[in-house]
């Protein structure tokens, strides 16, 4: 099964650079991951005010460039894992927010062949 | 906060580290069949303890530490079994479970634990074995499936598989298999044995040979998973990475392969919008790899590149079929085989037209090797039928579908023997 896991963050506290020994144990992490097979793609996400919002309604669309100011629940880093259930997503999200130190990973299945 | 039910969460992690706790083990015990055990008697401690006084920073070295205390207890128990824990005692102090990094063993253990999890791969896959041993011992040691659930998956009695997986182990014990990755001549028959496995169990999954199911995904995450693994172990061998890039691209297409009722949906008609771009994006890029060390004439990667012709293409129709041909030829070339030329010969047809392909298919039939596998008489009625010869066509659909062991294949091929008639 594969599942999206993803950071929340609040973007109005200003967070420090990651750092040396964060992404030390953070590019460990990965590579147990990968090593794993789990971890089949990851990214991370830029700060609102670089990106836009579109919006269609009645055939009318809005742009709004960012920061989206009301959105205290945006999304930072994400990731593909491919875990056999829900618990060994679990598992995978705690070793992962672990690293961090603290803060709050969501995982949700994406649709497969399953 | 552990989640709802914490033996599912410690379960769970016993599940991600038991191929390298079964590694990390048997490098200490020298027994496969000890080792499992030994991670059994390490999960139950951890059911009893980790509810109570918490899951350790880093359960995989405390399993693995808890592991090998065991060892040690067992070995001081029994010590005529010594020639079995022929590491123990020459490997640093014992460990203490209790420290998150426990002192001696274990820190080592880790620096080489993705070597034995390569080397679990290769004793589980050792050719001492047969084929159906070598893939419940990979799925039950490496996987980390229970035998329950790969008696679920081959649809066999949980009774029969246990006593394959027990009778696998005692014949690596009495083969005194070195738990090792082998070099030299051997190392490529051996790695091939390893691929070929996990292949076997993929196309179990992909087109499953028996029963209602026209797939069974698990068995092809599975194996998808192992060859992950393996890329990641074993990068420098090109076949390693496109065995899984073919398995990748077949992923791929897992979702687009059934219908709405579970029915098989052929590649032709797929809708190709719906495969997977991140397996297909993964796929093309193991196959690079693949080629970039050299192994751009291996049969892992000719099928790799065979598939990755397929995947890159939205319409049928835009199929580059004289290169899928052409592949084809080179796959005959190193491995000559009935089903590659069956294979070529719907290639054929697309790059040439039916009586190309029609010639090759009698050439085939004539020679009787294949007269038992449903895909010959499949493809030979398709041909007939293209060239408007419905009512051989029809005949051709109807042997095939008798030799079929897969009831929803059984279904597809009847149907097309109707629609040839009514042609």
């Amino acid at each position: 099964m594969r599942f999206f896991g993803y950071t929340l963050g609040d973007e109005s506290v200003p967070m420090p650079p990651p750092s040396a020994e964060l992404m030390e144990e953070m590019g460990a992490f990965m590579e147990e991951a990968t090593k794993a097979g789990v971890l089949v793609a990851t990214g991370g996400i830029a700060p609102s005010a670089m990106g836009a919002k579109i919006n269609l309604k009645d055939g009318e669309f809005t742009v709004v460039d960012g920061p989206f100011t009301e959105a205290k629940e945006l999304i930072g880093g994400w990731a593909m894992l491919e875990c056999r259930d829900l618990q060994e997503a679990i598992e995978w999200a705690k070793r992962f927010v672990s690293v961090l130190g603290e803060g709050e990973v969501r995982v949700r299945p994406v649709f497969g062949p399953e | 906060m552990s989640g709802p039910d914490p033996t599912a969460a410690i379960e769970a992690v016993f599940r991600i580290e038991f191929a390298r706790l079964v590694a990390g083990l048997t490098r200490f015990v020298g027994d496969v069949g000890v080792a499992e055990e030994l991670a059994q008697d390490a999960l139950v401690d951890a059911l009893v303890q980790w509810p109570t006084q918490g899951t350790p920073r880093r359960p995989g070295a405390w399993l693995m530490a808890v592991g090998q205390r065991k060892a040690i207890d067992r070995f001081r128990r029994d010590r005529n079994l010594d020639g079995k824990y022929a590491l123990i005692g020459r490997d640093g102090p014992t460990p203490d479970p209790r420290s998150a990094a426990p002192p001696g063993t274990a820190g080592a253990f880790e620096d080489h634990i993705d070597d034995d999890v390569l080397r679990l791969m290769f004793v589980a896959c050792h050719p001492v074995l047969s084929v159906r041993a070598r893939t419940a011992l990979t799925l039950r040691l490496v996987g980390g499936l229970t035998t329950a659930e790969i008696a679920r998956a081959y649809l066999e009695p949980e009774p029969t598989v246990a006593q394959r997986i027990v009778r696998a182990k005692r014949t690596i014990a009495a083969a005194e298999v070195p738990f090792e990755v082998p070099a030299g001549d051997d190392r490529a028959a051996r790695l091939d044995s390893v691929l070929q496995v996990i292949y076997v169990i993929f196309n179990e999954g992909y087109a499953a040979t028996a029963g209602a199911d026209w797939m069974r995904p698990a068995l092809c995450a599975e194996a998808l998973r192992l060859g992950r693994v393996l890329s990641q172990l074993a990068p420098d061998e090109p076949e390693v990475h496109g065995l899984t890039a073919l398995m990748e691209i077949q992923s791929s297409r897992l979702r687009a392969r059934s219908g709405r009722d579970g029915e098989p949906v052929l590649l032709h008609d797929q809708d190709r919008r719906t495969w997977d771009r991140l397996l297909i994006n993964r796929g093309l890029a193991g196959l690079e790899r693949a080629r970039a060390l050299g192994g751009e004439r291996g049969p892992y990667s000719l099928q790799a590149a065979i598939a990755a012709c397929h995947v890159v293409a939205f319409r049928a129709e835009d199929t580059d079929w004289a290169q899928v041909v052409s592949l084809y030829e080179q796959l005959a070339e190193i491995t000559p085989s009935p089903i590659i030329e069956l294979n070529r010969a719907v290639a054929v047809s697309m790059a040439s037209g039916p009586a190309a392909a029609l010639d090759l298919v009698e050439q085939l039939v004539a020679s009787g090797t294949l007269d038992r596998y449903h895909l010959l008489h499949g493809v030979r009625g398709d041909l007939l039928d293209k060239l408007g010869r419905g009512d051989e066509a029809a005949a051709a659909f109807a042997q095939a579908a008798t030799l079929t062991r897969n009831a929803s294949e059984h279904q597809l091929l009847l149907g097309r023997a109707l629609d040839a008639t009514s042609r």
